[in-house]
């Protein structure tokens, strides 16, 4: 329907203008502008090789030689550091992307319709919660096999439960406003008034929790990784380097350091984001 | 209730009963009501808090939550039609576009992430067969019919006061010409001064629109203004049903007095004290037998605890569900 482009054309582009006004989300958008780019050109931009090992070289602090010094094997930490970059964003927001989705979906049916169907999603919700989060990753997993694609599934679906509830609570909030009742009283269908009226007032909270959580699946996709599940090595990936870092926590912690920051870097970024993007949706922060 | 003329009316409700399930037992909010409405006419549904006059209106579109509500009996003929048997399909192209509503709060009731141009098109691509340009050339007459200028469209809910809301939701639930136009409370949150031209708005579309109007308030005197027909709904039954001046007039039902008395009017003398009609409204999981008003009515004698009287017609036209009308109050 024609009017529907309009409707969607005007609320982006008013929530872009609203964005734009906030420096700290402009900022998160240009630092995980360059992290893409970064993972984009990797092989332009590394130094090295991801698996160049150099055993004269091993775990040296930086240099001028290793930016960011060498890990245990003599490998470019800052190489290391921009290849895992691929791995890291696409699993931080393609699994985080699966969970959203499915889990905002599940959250917004059963808060909406209530009742039976609520309770029936929800129960499963709960016996997926009351699995070891860990656990159900290494079964999927491992029924999956390894690979870059079977871990973000693995990670997105043990996350689903987390934006089911989050979703369904904020429904539920939304769902008694005499809006949405008079939207009922307009004749319109259950699929607009949750697309349309439910939605975009429940889904803040929502947009938050997903930028934190790409922090987590990152993380989590690290320990994965760790269990021989996820990226294989010598391919590197953040949350990897992290771990396999531990050993040397003292005698050369900027082996740990430096993953650290990346990860950081992202996160912080993606919550100015996530913090920016909560204003912008809402009309009543237009000035 | 009889036909009061020989057509049939638009709206005819009968014996209907609506009940909430709930922890704390059955809710009787409507009890055996029979209600009806010609076309074009406008019928003002008055009662205090809790009588049931907004659930009546909520089970017209049926928009009664079910579970815990429960549409237990009656009938409700739309139009010829009975809307406890349309399917969920016809149900929605009957609200909005047949029925409309107008909500009591301005500030809750439009949905504060649209503009309100988006809202009133929304309503208009729902219900009628225009599209594209033709819908927001629509949206816009109606912004203009309403007193609101077409170039506000583009801002949101918030961004308008609240007698400026209202207008949006009178420009919404008119856009599609609705053959019967339930307003529930419109003027309940709005300033006085607001409420008059709300109300002579609404007086005035529906002339234009031709459309009847079930104008639910507690506020007698908007009644007067707008309506031609008025019904005094209690503990969720019909307690007396008149045309206008008749009641007006001569209020028979003990409640329906009670209510004028406890209105402030210019005669009153200066210093007296406003008629309170003493205790409280029943409590609707536990309803007493015979008249639900029996125990706070000063006329009421043993057969109003035990059986209720019905609805009686006293005057032509002039309804009152009362064995001892006219009693007078002691002042």
């Amino acid at each position: 329907m024609a009017s529907n482009i309009i409707k969607g054309n005007s609320m982006w582009k008013y929530t872009l203008i609203r964005l734009r006004r906030n420096y700290l989300a402009v900022a998160g958008f240009v630092v995980i502008a360059l992290l893409i780019l970064v993972a984009v050109f990797a092989e332009r931009i590394a130094p090295y090789g991801y698996s160049d090992q150099d055993y004269m070289m091993i775990r040296k602090s930086p240099s001028a030689a290793h930016w960011l010094g060498t890990d245990e094997f003599g490998r470019d930490v800052l190489s290391r550091l921009i290849y895992g970059s691929r791995i890291s964003l696409q699993v931080g927001f393609i699994a985080v992307s699966i969970s959203l989705v499915i889990g905002g979906a599940i959250g917004a049916v059963a808060g909406y319709f209530g009742g039976k169907t609520d309770n029936i999603l929800m129960r499963i919700m709960d016996v997926q919660l009351a699995i070891p989060t860990i656990l159900l990753a290494i079964v999927i997993s491992s029924a999956l096999g390894p690979g870059l694609f079977n871990l973000m599934v693995a990670v997105g679906i043990t996350h689903i439960p987390n934006f089911a509830r989050l979703m369904r609570a904020s429904v539920l909030s939304v769902k008694g406003m005499e809006f949405i009742e008079a939207a009922r009283a307009m004749g319109a269908t259950h699929k607009r008034i949750i697309l349309m009226y439910i939605m975009p007032n429940s889904i803040a909270p929502v947009i938050v929790q997903a930028t934190l959580s790409v922090a987590n699946a990152i993380l989590f996709a690290a320990t994965l990784s760790f269990l021989g599940l996820g990226i294989q090595p010598p391919y590197p990936e953040w949350g990897g380097m992290l771990s396999a870092a531990r050993p040397y926590l003292r005698g050369n912690s900027y082996l740990s350091i430096f993953p650290g920051l990346a990860i950081m870097i992202t996160i912080v970024a993606l919550n100015c984001i996530g913090d920016g993007l909560r204003d912008a949706l809402d009309p009543k922060q237009k000035r | 209730m009889p036909d009061l003329t020989n057509n049939a009316p638009l709206l005819d409700i009968r014996d209907l009963a609506v009940q909430f399930n709930t922890d704390s037992g059955v809710v009787h909010a409507v009890n055996g009501l029979n209600l009806s409405i010609h076309r074009g006419k406008s019928l003002g549904l008055v009662g205090e808090t809790g009588a049931g006059k907004t659930t009546t209106a909520l089970a017209l579109l049926r928009l009664i939550q079910s579970p815990p509500g429960e549409i237990k009996s009656g009938s409700m003929f739309f139009d010829g039609t009975d809307v406890l048997k349309m399917t969920e399909t016809e149900l929605r192209s009957m609200r909005g576009g047949r029925i409309a509503m107008i909500f009591q709060d301005p500030m809750t009731s439009l949905n504060p992430i649209m503009t309100i141009e988006e809202q009133i098109v929304e309503m208009i691509s729902l219900h009628s067969g225009l599209r594209g340009n033709e819908v927001t050339t629509r949206a816009r007459e109606m912004m203009t019919l309403v007193g609101i200028r077409p170039e506000r469209g583009r801002d949101y809910p918030h961004q308008f006061s609240g007698g400026m809301r209202q207008r949006v939701g009178i420009a919404i639930a008119l856009a599609c010409e609705p053959a019967l136009l339930i307003a529930d409370e419109p003027t309940t949150a709005l300033d006085v001064t607001i409420q008059a031209q709300v109300v002579d708005l609404i007086r005035n579309l529906q002339k234009v629109v031709n459309t009847s109007l079930l104008l639910i308030t507690h506020d007698l005197g908007i009644v007067a203004e707008i309506c031609d027909d008025v019904a005094i709904m209690y503990a969720g039954r019909l307690v007396e049903y008149a045309p206008l001046r008749p009641l007006y007039k001569r209020p028979m039902h003990p409640y329906t007095q009670g209510l004028f008395n406890a209105v402030p009017s210019l005669d009153s003398e200066p210093g007296g004290r406003l008629t309170v009609i003493q205790g409280l409204m029943p409590d609707p999981t536990d309803l007493p037998q015979g008249c639900g008003f029996s125990p706070r009515c000063p006329a009421a004698q043993d057969i109003c605890r035990s059986v209720a009287c019905g609805m009686k017609e006293y005057e032509p036209g002039h309804f009152v569900d009362c064995y001892f009308p006219n009693h007078a109050w002691e002042v």
